[in-house]
């Protein structure tokens, strides 16, 4: 019998396709506008769904008439969500919807729909944390060591307040899905990070056994967090199908619901405090922190933020509730927060000692855990020299004179990254094809591409030879694409169910060449005994010795508690922000940025590039640009579009320069995802850079032209 | 709920009299006479023959050469027509409201957002699309070049940006990057491919350039 297979990665010097920059093999489908996506689907009848939300941000629906609605030609369905009684507590909380033969009559039917509100008084500014009053729940109290002899103990304070707001996820194609249900069975056609958990997500609340729910996506525009449960909306849209007579229907948000209800990120203000000693050390910190994630109030972000070895802290949190939409997780959830806080008071803290901030976090990357501390000084080492730290770096407000100021700022971030539970087929045909199944999904990450990078390179075929189905739940179960657990997970499932089968190709092939199992390897589309070409089958040929068993079907697990050092989790990362600010218009343009990055061994450094440039230009547009911004008086949000809610574009973001550290020793650390790591600094590093340039700090981001002028003038803002 | 179908131009056959125009041509100024009465008078009226909607109305659209015959209500955007009506889905709806690009297709030469133009307004122009950018399984210089260059992520905003590029370099063949970072504009992404984008539109620019010198 052969030992058991030896999983480990092919050393760095062997690989053919692990580690090289190939394109993503979708690329050509996405390019020439043939992919299709769930909103993309138009099944022989589709109907089309329009989907009703309240006007009010607080109110009690007193009476719903959906009898007009009903009678509307082509309309075929009509649905109450949420019935007559139910207390309203944010706009676009779900009342109807409604289902017909065309999007225009859809439409018709909700202006149709009569409902009387009882409004009542509402709160959704938490801003300012003492208008908030009993909607605000403070957390305990957390203190370590003895932070007020500390501060009066400390050489020098700073002090500063801080802000990061509300903003949504925007994905370009809005959250739904195409839903069918016929008899006892429901087939569901999502936008999703979680195929394999779609019907699970779904089955209690339409009440129909997760057997018999069939969930199938091939392309998704877009989630970012926002996308791992099927949503209302689904449910809402199964409802619709069933009451048209099974007739397949397609619900997906119009923008303005998707940005009220579809999710969003938390805000997190603070006053920060710390003290410490003139060479830069922090001693003592102390943070009185707020923020909302809705009407269920708010979580607290981890302060400090990686240094958090700090000996003396205090701090408090105060979840607030606000009449808005509810929160989902948001790439790197609560990170981004903790990183804006932590590192906006760091960099006050070396402008009030008069020192070089890079010095100051340096020396302050003691209090990181201990196996990153050295991680996070060659990462600030190399930062700095991409952003030429000591050419274009000055005292705060120093610079040079004239309108236009130039500054550079600092931010650093940690995520974990580890490999999700996930589980994989390889079948090898008689006829020499291969069929890798594994339900995980794509959400233009490159997810296709690094399976079948692996598969190929584990059987010694070239990528072509591989046949990948992803994105179905009958399909080996994998986890949610979130928390950058995806690449760990299952480019490990797929090494092992490929060398599972590799291995029992061997023992078929073994004695017509008259060697052992163990002494054989697949390489250039052969198998051959090791180190000997001469002694070789072509792959073709030695798949047709399992004529008898038909095919060698094999699988792979990753077990997240033992990932066998296939993956691992544990991603530091530094980065630079270098701006210019009109000091008369308040302009801020990002010049460049700077990301330096470690995630273990990088299976494709082409698409890890694509994800840290695409990690920082979400980041800059959060940065510079969004916000969402609610109306005290109406309760109502004031941009649910895509015209006041501003993204970045093209030619919003300066040039990205990108350093993934890929050493040997990262290297054998095994995988780690990336999809967050690199989303988590850009606030915080834009924000010290602008304070670098003009002098004072812009206490919230956005860091938009009214509050930098402001910032200039002395003003609240 | 829904704000995308705000049609900005009045219904105006050539030659035919419109709703508005008949009203106005009944002389009758809002003053004097109430509203209700106004409607009543235009509602009892025998309608023209030419008098199109709010019903469906048959169409004749040009896509990529070829007549495609529809029937939409009037205020059905070309967006929604090429996405609900034809199928042909490489045109997405993301923002509503003529903001994102997502949409964009060429028609008679300029580059518009198919969701800010009506369907019935779109008759006798032709409309090219990114369905009709490449033939068979080949691809289009500009589509390779953002696979070369990995300008696209989840994708959905892809076949906006090609079509973009498309009308983009239509116009100016030898773009700087500078001119490149303001001719898309008008483009949104939300993965962050707008490095990749860049590169492509620049070489595309190239490739195409190389393609009609040989």
């Amino acid at each position: 019998m052969a030992s058991a297979p030896d999983y480990s990665w092919p050393p760095m010097e062997k690989r053919k396709l692990i580690g090289k920059p190939i394109k993503r093999l979708d690329g050509p489908q996405k390019s020439t506008g043939r992919a299709k996506y769930a909103s993309d689907l138009k099944p022989q009848g589709l109907l089309f769904a329009a989907y009703m939300g309240s006007p009010h941000a607080h109110a009690r629906i007193t009476k719903i008439d959906t009898s007009e609605a009903e009678k509307m030609p082509g309309v075929k369905a009509v649905h109450i969500i949420n019935p007559e009684g139910t207390e309203i507590q944010w706009q676009g909380m779900e009342v109807a919807a409604a289902a017909a033969a065309t999007e225009e009559a859809a439409n018709d039917a909700l202006r149709k729909i009569k409902v009387d509100y009882e409004v009542l008084p509402h709160f959704v500014q938490e801003a300012d944390l003492k208008q908030a009053g009993a909607r605000g729940k403070a957390a305990g109290e957390r203190v370590t060591g003895d932070p007020d002899k500390a501060f009066q103990d400390a050489e020098a304070v700073s002090e500063g307040q801080y802000g990061i707001p509300v903003i949504t996820h925007c994905c370009l194609e809005t959250h739904g899905s195409v839903v069918q249900w016929q008899g006892d069975q429901v087939h569901v056609f999502p936008s999703t990070q979680y195929i394999s958990g779609t019907a699970a997500g779904l089955a209690p609340n339409i009440k129909v056994p997760i057997a018999n729910i069939q969930a199938h996506m091939d392309y998704i525009g877009g989630g970012f967090g926002s996308k791992f449960s099927p949503g209302k909306w689904a449910e809402v849209c199964a409802f619709l199908s069933q009451k048209a007579g099974g007739a397949p229907v397609r619900l997906f948000l119009d923008r303005k619901m998707d940005q009220l209800i579809a999710g969003n990120r938390p805000s997190a203000f603070a006053t920060v405090k710390l003290g410490g000693k003139k060479d830069g050390t922090v001693t003592a910190w102390e943070s009185n922190g707020w923020g909302t994630g809705g009407f269920a109030g708010g979580g607290s972000p981890p302060l400090p933020y990686v240094i958090d070895r700090i000996p003396n802290a205090r701090q408090t949190f105060t979840g607030v509730s606000v009449n808005a939409g509810p929160n989902q997780a948001w790439r790197a959830p609560n990170n981004q927060q903790a990183a804006f806080l932590t590192c906006c008071a760091l960099e006050d803290f070396a402008a009030k000692i008069g020192m070089d901030p890079a010095a100051v976090f340096d020396k302050n990357f003691a209090y990181a855990p201990d196996a990153r501390v050295e991680t996070y000084r060659y990462q600030l080492r190399k930062a700095a020299d991409l952003a030429e730290w000591s050419k274009h770096w000055h005292p705060r407000g120093k610079g040079a004179s004239g309108v236009v100021k130039r500054g550079l700022g600092l931010g650093f971030s940690a995520w974990a990254g580890a490999g999700q539970a996930s589980q994989c087929r390889a079948t090898i045909h008689v006829d020499g094809s291969v069929v890798v199944d594994i339900g995980t999904q794509d959400l233009g990450t490159g997810t296709r591409t690094v399976i079948t990078q692996v598969a190929a390179e584990t059987l010694g075929l070239p990528m072509g030879a591989i046949k990948l189905n992803i994105g179905d739940n009958s399909l080996p179960v994998s986890g949610a694409s979130g928390g950058s657990s995806t690449v760990g997970g299952v480019c490990s499932s797929t090494r092992k169910a490929a060398m599972n089968a590799l291995v029992k190709l061997f023992e078929t092939v073994a004695p017509s060449l008259g060697a052992q199992p163990e002494d054989l390897e697949a390489v250039n589309g052969k198998i051959q005994v090791k180190d000997t070409p001469a002694k070789s089958l072509a792959w073709a040929a030695a798949c047709k010795k399992i004529a008898a068993a038909g095919q060698i079907s094999e699988m792979g697990e990753n077990v997240q508690r033992s990932p066998g050092g296939l993956n691992t989790q544990g991603a530091a990362g530094v980065q630079i922000a270098d701006v210019s600010v009109d000091t008369e218009t308040g302009i801020v343009r990002v010049n460049r940025y700077v990301a330096v990055q470690d995630c273990g061994l990088v299976v494709n450094p082409w698409l890890a590039q694509s994800q840290v440039h695409g990690a920082v230009i979400m980041g800059l547009s959060t940065a510079l640009l969004e916000e969402r911004i609610m109306d005290a008086r109406t309760g109502r949000m004031l941009n649910p579009d895509m015209e006041f809610y501003k993204l970045a574009g093209i030619n919003d973001v300066g040039d990205i320069v990108v350093h993934l550290d890929i050493r040997p020793e990262n290297d054998k650390r095994g995988i780690i995802g990336l999809g967050e790591p690199p989303a988590i600094a850009i606030c915080a590093a834009v924000s010290n850079a602008v304070a670098n340039a003009i002098g004072v700090r812009v206490p919230n981001v956005p860091v938009t032209a009214d509050r930098v002028l402001a910032a200039l003038e002395g003003r609240n803002a | 709920m829904n704000s995308r179908k705000d049609p900005k131009l009045p219904v105006r056959p050539s030659g035919g009299v419109s709703r508005r125009g008949f009203v106005s041509g009944l002389g009758i100024g809002g003053g004097a006479l109430g509203t209700g009465l106004l409607e009543k008078e235009a509602v009892a009226a025998p309608a023209p023959a030419n008098l199109i909607g709010p019903g469906p109305a048959a169409i004749t659209l040009t896509i990529n050469g070829k007549p495609v015959n529809l029937k939409v209500e009037p205020r059905v955007t070309l967006l929604d027509a090429l996405r609900n009506y034809i199928g042909m889905t490489g045109a997405k709806n993301v923002c509503d409201r003529g903001v994102c690009g997502a949409c964009t297709v060429i028609m008679a030469g300029k580059t518009v957002y198919s969701c800010a133009v009506l369907a019935i307004d779109a008759q006798g122009k032709n409309i090219e699309t990114i369905e009709g950018l490449a033939a068979g399984n080949s691809l289009h210089p500009i589509s390779a070049a953002f696979v070369a260059n990995d300008g696209q992520q989840c994708g959905y905003c892809t076949s906006g940006f090609v079509m973009a590029a498309k009308g983009f370099l239509d116009e100016h063949p030898n773009p700087t990057m500078d001119d490149v970072k303001h001719g898309l504009g008008g483009n949104l992404c939300r993965c962050g491919t707008y490095m990749g984008v860049r590169k492509a539109v620049i070489e595309a620019a190239a490739n195409m350039k190389g393609a009609k010198n040989g």
